[in-house]
């Protein structure tokens, strides 16, 4: 048999069966199942054929709704389709599925299961999105490993060929998609084989063609339709049986044996887990180990779940079993029980109703619930449950891996237990994003796997920040199949690849007693013990570490790979390890080398090389002391001074100790306080801004562009430096509004990213010595103490007089930012966006968040950047969903609006207890400005006073809603995936409501959460996963189209070009009372480039007419006036300037000069019609637009 | 007329060819400069430099983000096909040679040693007729004594030569203190030909901004001159062939380079400002013009007003801007 073995993860497995065996594929991004239709994609374009020889069609749509409507449509028109999906994008295709299903067509997708949003959103795996379709009539088929989910993805679309039921195939999100382990591949021929041809025949005859004309899809009524919903079951009860005889089949063909429930265990076993999906694997290891010594345990692992052959079921459990727990990773709260329990249960009682229980004496069973959203399952849990089972009553009804002090329904366990084999070698590795620490393992893992006898896994786990984020890499290698599917606890090798994480984390709790410890140090073996903090002493001395340094930097700069030290480390792993022989390791080393970088160009490979072959002289073994001698621990994750949740809570999950938090911990609603981001200090900057202030011109440009809120200025009276720090620096302000006072630009040093951007947009050069500017980029760790103090000072200064600020950039940058240090990439080119929308309306201000990057980097645990000002007001928050988010914003402005009117309505009516003068000027209160909004909360502080004395149910009742007398401002903040596509049918009905609420449009042209798959904003000519020859067709004009209404203020900002026309443009979309749109350019680490030219970028933009900026007011008609302004004039250079310095571009270019070539003489004949169709709106002369009124 | 040359053992029919430059990125112009009549085509140079800086940058800013978030494990499609070598260059040059039937010279800055060798070599591969080696070192170091300079450009030559078959020029700046000693070293080193002089972008100053802005102009006949004295002066004494490039914009510009020793000529700016169509009508120009100074051929006059041959042999030889000045005192 022709077949290999490969070293993939569980997506490119499931792809890999999947391409080959289907026609067209619809797809639409959503983690972790995107990598799927990424492969799909990545191979039509390659021209990989499926079966039948032809390139299968890759389609990306607009959303998961959209992409299960092209697949149902090619499905009815007599293709072999097939989908990719996670989550919520599973929720949106249920419609869809119900239709499918009850067509009894043959189709099967693959679902990367994962934790539906609930209180939060999880991108993690577990059981509750494939729960929520089990109703639709889809088969559902479990996998839970990567070779199975490889096998399943064939077994499945055999399946439903044979049975017409379509079948849902799952596995575990993160665990199983993105594991990478060792697997033979199926060949061709196996999946020709599997494949029934006459199925496939059959399926082509029932096509919808006008060749042979046939109705589906009719409205039936009550005389029909329950008769022809039951005409299916036939089908239905044949399923089971089909999908038995389709895995017998596979059995023959591959040696690999499935059954609809596979036992694992002692044949006359008395307590049996019921459970599916990848911890399936992790109780068949604790099964044998236990079986091993003698305990009568089993595993049924759970193949088929739709439809659930109760007779199937039956068979597999052996009759000895006394007691039995349903674990579930899904949570169903107010049912009895979660849904597996209930099969199970009512598959048991109907047995025995029936007589044909099998059991000797009826089995007691429990429901457990587990591993939510990744949350580790590992033997420990499993060993837990099996004792439960073993009580004399067990607990009916509970929860393992947490531990729940509210309702104390989870099962203790002993997390110490470890029963990996020996034979089974672990590795840990801590390394950070940028440093290639992940790319290089997984090679390792490619190596091991493929170039030796033993079985390899490896599991990632990321960050939950954007920028500076660490990477902790688990790997195994074994002479068996790896079925361990939790984080190694225990290595017998760690690795820490950078020396500061050590300052942070308990990275040696990894290690097992014995164990290899290699860092990435400065400092070298004679030196390095003294500068450890005293725990890792501890830990080094008590585990008997063998403990190993390098200076993988130093070998990194020897050989110009700059701060890539992947290759380094993983040289020294080989090295230590002994994995393979030396020579052998280096020589593999480099093949993989060659392989992941060749095409990144030759100079890379070189360098790599160099790094190999530098790096075994600078390799050095510590001689580890008798005992500790470090003073200095840890330091405390965040500071003293912070509120007691942020000490409680927060901290532990910035240490990674998230998981030993108890339930009691948590908010019960998801409700989570804002301004948390603030007690993380990163110090993830080299380098940092320094400000001299004889240079400094004061305009404040570096606080506007600062993606992290990172740089900041004040003007303050002079007599409030009394107490400053001797380095703090304040000069007199140089304008004549605020006479006499301080200015001071401060940086906080320890939440900087480093990203220079500042200093790019920083206009103030030394005239006698230019390269030196008003701030110029200093290493960090000189001045992290001076600063961290001068910040703290800064802080403590007061606020500037929000009534006397004027609206330009300048004056705007005095007003506290609201969003600071989020999670977002260094140099994020949407940040300064939110932030200045924080700045100006902040304390009023309402945000609905669509899911994507500013979600995440606006909402990911542990910390989150939104906070409060000196009042405690500040935005307040909430994601709902990615589709939704313009409608649920709405939502927000029609509850405000109720607020206000029904305490109008009460004001009105307790008018005489509060006063006829009050009450009048509540309502005809003018809030255009600060001054009125300042005098507004005044008026409501007295009407809250005067209620005070009021003694009735109405002033009660006004005195609760008495603050929505202040302006509430409502922002719907998104980005272009969602305001483009997925969101574009809410959005656009938003907008032509006329409601009063903003929409801001970060727009990046593509999905960049999701890691770069192109949205109808994606540009022509550039490349983007979907995309990968270059966009054919230009980005949809968004703006245009909401100005087709004629009554929504539209504008195109790009804050990098023209930010004072930013500025206005926000200013003008608060004031206008109607809806309002910002379309804002956001440069973006998917454009590939350097961020700190973001700026520079801009304006090329900008001048190319690329982006043209403009706003839309629709108030300028009753001046008579055309809505629109230009704020750009004529394109002045050339947009192959622009494109040219952006990979996205650059790429197509490279790979197809002709082609590129021609998409550019396309876009700039676009740019140009688009901006001669905009003058001649501006002129008025073209046709005017709707004239709609607003509210 | 018969205006045929030999220019690095290549017959051309006349000595018009187009220097290094953007004109050969599109593939319609370059048949557009065969319509024209052009002799041969110089490719712009591949900068070594460059092809590493953008390697360099592309691991920084888009394989650095890779491998970091859960969500995104990378941001771009992974194709095989990236062209971050010199991948895109030679394909170009494919592309000429499978459009166009004239001579395609390809040209070459390299950075380091290997990479001249190696990048020569995979031009000759692709299908380039001969290679120009456009050496150019700003020595800004103080401690670089400027024989060393020469003697780098001497090295690259012969490596060069030593490792491909096809015919190697080097194009050279005015820029070293004994010309004439250079190309013999050059010479010597084998190379088929010398070509003079290159222009380089040179740094402006925005007073506004207090940025340098790098600007290149388009030449002027009046920066023919340089190069007429220098082909004058090597005209004869070596045995590579002589291009002259950089302000030759009329036929009578071509008359004097050649009456000066080029074999060949080499424009660009005139292209750039009016066209393809340019070079048949200083081809044309040449012609009329031996045919009313009743030459037989341009070889006839090749090398006519050298320093060997011309009646008054100082007038190169001299530094004679006073005299010039003076007379534009007057």
């Amino acid at each position: 048999m022709d077949r290999s073995w490969i070293t993939v993860d569980g997506n490119e497995a499931t792809a890999s069966t999947a391409h080959r065996a289907n026609e067209v594929i619809a797809i639409y991004p959503i983690t972790p199942s995107s990598n799927m239709g990424e492969f799909a994609d990545e191979w039509s374009a390659k021209g990989h054929t499926n079966i039948w020889g032809t390139v299968p069609e890759v389609t990306e749509m607009q959303s998961e709704g959209g992409a299960i409507g092209a697949v149902h449509g090619a499905l009815q028109a007599g293709s072999l389709a097939t989908t990719f999906t996670a989550s919520q994008g599973l929720l949106l295709m249920i419609p869809n599925m119900y239709k499918i299903a009850g067509e009894l067509t043959p189709f099967c997708m693959h679902v990367a299961a994962r934790t539906v949003a609930t209180h939060a959103l999880s991108i993690f795996g577990d059981h509750s999105d494939v729960m929520a379709v089990r109703q639709t009539g889809f088969g559902l088929l479990s996998s839970g490993s990567v070779q199975e989910a490889h096998d399943f993805a064939l077994i499945g679309q055999a399946a439903t060929l044979r049975s017409r039921v379509p079948m849902l195939h799952f596995f575990d999100g993160f665990r199983t998609s993105h594991e990478v382990a060792k697997i033979e591949q199926l060949s061709d021929d196996d999946i020709r084989a599997l494949l029934p041809a006459e199925a496939i025949a059959a399926h082509r005859q029932r096509a919808l063609t006008p060749d042979r004309p046939v109705l589906r899809g009719s409205a039936q009524n009550p005389d029909a339709f329950f008769q022809a919903r039951e005409a299916c079951n036939p089908f239905y009860l044949a399923c089971p049986g089909i999908v038995q005889e389709t895995m017998d089949q596979f059995a023959q063909r591959t040696g690999r044996k499935y059954h609809l429930f596979d036992y694992v265990g002692h044949p006359e076993a008395e307590r049996v887990i019921v459970i599916m999906g990848s911890g399936g694997d992790t109780v068949v290891e604790t099964v044998e180990w236990l079986a091993a010594k003698g305990e009568k345990v089993g595993v049924v692992r759970v193949r088929l779940y739709r439809p659930f052959s109760m007779e199937h079921f039956l068979k597999a459990v052996p009759p000895t079993v006394r007691a039995m727990a349903v674990l579930d990773r899904t949570k169903e709260p107010g049912a009895v029980a979660d849904p597996m329990y209930l099969d199970v249960v009512t598959t048991l009682v109907e047995a025995r109703a029936a007589g044909t229980s099998t059991f000797a004496q009826d089995p007691v069973v429990i429901a457990g619930r587990y591993g939510l959203s990744s949350k580790e399952f590992t033997p420990a849990m499993v060993v837990a449950v099996y004792e439960e089972l073993g009580k004399a009553s067990p607990q009916r009804r509970f929860t393992v891996g947490i531990h729940d002090d509210v309702t104390h329904m989870s099962l203790a366990y002993d997390a110490m237990l470890d029963i990996e084999p020996e034979s089974v070698k672990r590795a840990v590795f801590f390394g950070l994003g940028a440093d290639g620490t992940v790319g290089a393992n997984k090679n390792t893992i490619k190596i091991i796997g493929e170039e030796t006898d033993n079985f390899a896994q490896g599991y990632f786990v990321y960050d939950s920040k954007k920028s500076g984020a660490i990477t902790i890499s688990h790997l195994r290698f074994g002479p068996k199949p790896i079925r361990s599917a939790y984080l190694v606890k225990q290595a017998n090798f760690v690795g820490c690849h950078q020396f500061v994480f050590l300052e942070k984390y308990d990275v040696l709790e990894y290690a097992a007693p014995g164990a290899v410890f290699l860092l990435n140090s400065p400092f070298d073996k004679d030196t390095v013990w003294n500068e450890l903090p005293s725990e890792v002493q501890q830990e080094i001395i008590e585990k008997q570490l063998q403990f190993y340094v390098i200076d993988a930097y130093k070998v990194a700069r020897d050989t110009g790979m700059g701060t890539r030290i992947n290759t380094i480390m993983q040289t020294c792993y080989f090295a230590i390890s002994g994995v393979l022989p030396r020579e052998e390791a280096i020589a593999q080393i480099k093949q993989a080398i060659e392989k992941t970088y060749g095409k990144r160009g030759p100079e890379v490979v070189k360098r790599n090389f160099a790094a190999v072959d530098h790096t075994l002289a600078h390799l050095e073994k510590v001689t580890v002391p008798a005992a500790v001698s470090a003073t200095r621990g840890r330091p405390p994750l965040v500071a003293d001074a912070a509120p007691d949740f942020v000490k409680r809570v927060t901290a532990m999950m910035l240490a990674n100790k998230g998981d030993l938090l108890p339930v009691s911990a948590f908010p019960i609603d998801g409700t989570w306080p804002t301004g948390t981001a603030q007690w993380e200090k990163r110090n993830i900057a080299l380098e940092i801004p320094a400000w001299d202030p004889k240079i400094c011109i004061q305009c404040n440009k570096c606080a506007l562009v600062c993606p992290h809120a990172a740089i900041r200025a004040k003007v303050y009276p002079s007599d409030r430096l009394e107490g400053a720090p001797a380095t703090f620096q304040a000069v007199d302000y140089k304008g004549n509004e605020y006479p006499g006072m301080k200015y001071t630009l401060q940086v906080a040093p320890e939440d900087c990213t480093g990203c220079t951007i500042c200093v790019m947009m920083c206009p103030a050069k030394d005239k006698s010595n230019p390269k030196h500017k008003a701030i110029d980029m200093v290493p960090q760790p000189p001045l992290r103490e001076s600063e961290r103090e001068n910040y703290a000072f800064f802080l403590a200064l007061p606020e500037v007089d929000r009534t006397i600020v004027k609206p330009d950039v300048k004056h705007t940058q005095f007003l506290q930012p609201l969003f600071e240090y989020s999670g977002a990439c260094s140099g994020c080119g949407e940040t300064p966006y939110v932030k200045l929308m924080t700045q100006l309306f902040g304390d009023r201000l309402l945000i609905a968040n669509a899911t994507g990057c500013s979600s995440i980097y606006g909402g990911n645990l542990p910390t989150t950047p939104y906070t409060v000002d000196h009042c405690g007001r500040g935005p307040a928050w909430s994601n709902s969903l990615f589709e939704d988010n313009a409608e649920f914003g709405l939502g927000f402005r029609l509850a405000v609006d109720q607020h206000t009117e029904q305490a109008a309505e009460l004001l009105k009516r307790l008018a005489g207890q509060v006063g006829e003068g009050l009450v009048e000027a509540l309502l005809s209160a003018d809030q255009a400005t600060e001054q009125g909004i300042i005098a507004q909360r005044e008026r409501v502080a007295a009407l809250k006073a005067a209620l005070h004395g009021v003694a009735t149910p109405d002033a009660r009742a006004l005195e609760d809603l008495a603050d929505y007398f202040v302006k509430k401002s409502v922002w719907i903040v998104g980005g272009d995936g969602w305001a483009y596509d997925i969101g574009y049918g809410g959005l656009d009905h938003v907008l032509s409501m006329g409601k009063d609420v903003n929409v801001l449009v970060l727009d990046t042209e593509v999905y960049s959460n999701t890691g770069g798959q192109q949205s109808k904003a994606t540009p022509m000519g550039a490349a983007a996963k979907f995309a990968m020859a270059g966009k054919a067709v230009g980005k949809k004009d968004l703006g245009l189209m909401a100005m087709a209404y004629g009554n929504v203020y539209v504008a195109n900002v790009a804050f990098g070009a023209r930010d004072a026309q930013t500025v206005k443009a926000f200013l003008e979309a608060e004031a206008y009372p109607g809806p309002s749109i910002i379309i804002a350019y956001s440069h973006c680490i998917a454009h590939g480039y350097d961020m700190a030219m973001g700026i520079e970028q801009q304006k090329l933009a900008v001048e190319s007419g690329y982006w043209p900026l403009f706003r839309y007011d629709p108030r300028a008609r009753e001046a008579g006036a055309s809505p629109l302004h230009l704020d750009a004039g004529a394109p002045k250079s050339e947009i192959g300037k622009f494109m040219r310095n952006e990979t996205r571009f650059r790429v197509v270019e490279q790979q197809d000069p002709d082609r590129f070539r021609e998409l550019l003489a396309r876009a700039q004949a676009d740019v140009r019609k688009r901006f001669a169709l905009y003058e001649e709106l501006a002129r008025g002369s073209a046709p005017t637009t709707g004239s709609g009124s607003s509210n | 007329m018969d205006l045929s040359t030999s220019y690095l053992g290549l017959t051309l029919p006349h000595p018009f060819m187009t220097g290094a430059s953007p004109l050969v990125d599109r593939l319609d112009l370059v048949k557009r400069l065969e319509d024209a009549g052009v002799a041969a085509i110089t490719m712009h140079s591949l900068f070594e430099e460059q092809l590493l800086l953008e390697q360099k940058a592309t691991m920084r800013h888009v394989v650095a983000h890779e491998e970091s978030f859960a969500e995104a494990l990378s941001f771009f499609p992974d194709r095989d096909d990236y062209r971050l070598g010199p991948d895109e260059y030679l394909e170009q040059i494919r592309r000429i040679k499978a459009t166009v039937d004239v001579p395609v010279i390809a040209s070459l800055n390299g950075s380091s040693g290997a990479g001249w060798v190696e990048y020569a070599r995979l031009m000759e591969d692709a299908g380039a007729d001969a290679i120009e080696l456009n050496v150019y070192f700003l020595a800004t170091d103080f401690e670089t004594p400027g024989l060393e300079i020469e003697q780098r450009v001497v090295q690259i030559a012969r490596m060069v030569k030593d490792a491909v078959r096809f015919p190697v020029a080097v194009k050279l700046s005015p820029f070293f203190s004994s010309i004439a000693n250079v190309t013999r070293q050059l010479d010597a080193a084998g190379v088929d030909g010398l070509v003079l002089f290159n222009r380089f972008y040179q740094p402006d100053i925005d007073v506004d901004s207090l940025d340098v802005a790098p600007r290149l102009l388009l030449s002027e006949s009046s920066e023919l001159l340089l190069r007429l004295r220098w082909l004058a002066i090597l005209s004869g004494r070596l045995n590579c062939s002589l291009a002259v490039t950089g302000g030759v914009h009329s036929g009578l510009d071509a008359v004097k380079a050649i009456m000066a020793g080029a074999d060949a000529i080499q424009v660009v700016s005139a292209v750039l400002q009016h066209g393809p169509s340019q070079i048949k009508k200083m081809r044309d120009e040449l012609e009329r013009w031996l045919e009313d100074h009743e030459y037989q051929s341009a070889q006839q006059m090749r090398g006519s007003m050298s320093l060997l041959r011309c009646p008054d042999p100082a007038a190169f030889e001299r530094a004679n801007y006073t005299r010039i000045l003076q007379t534009w005192r007057v």
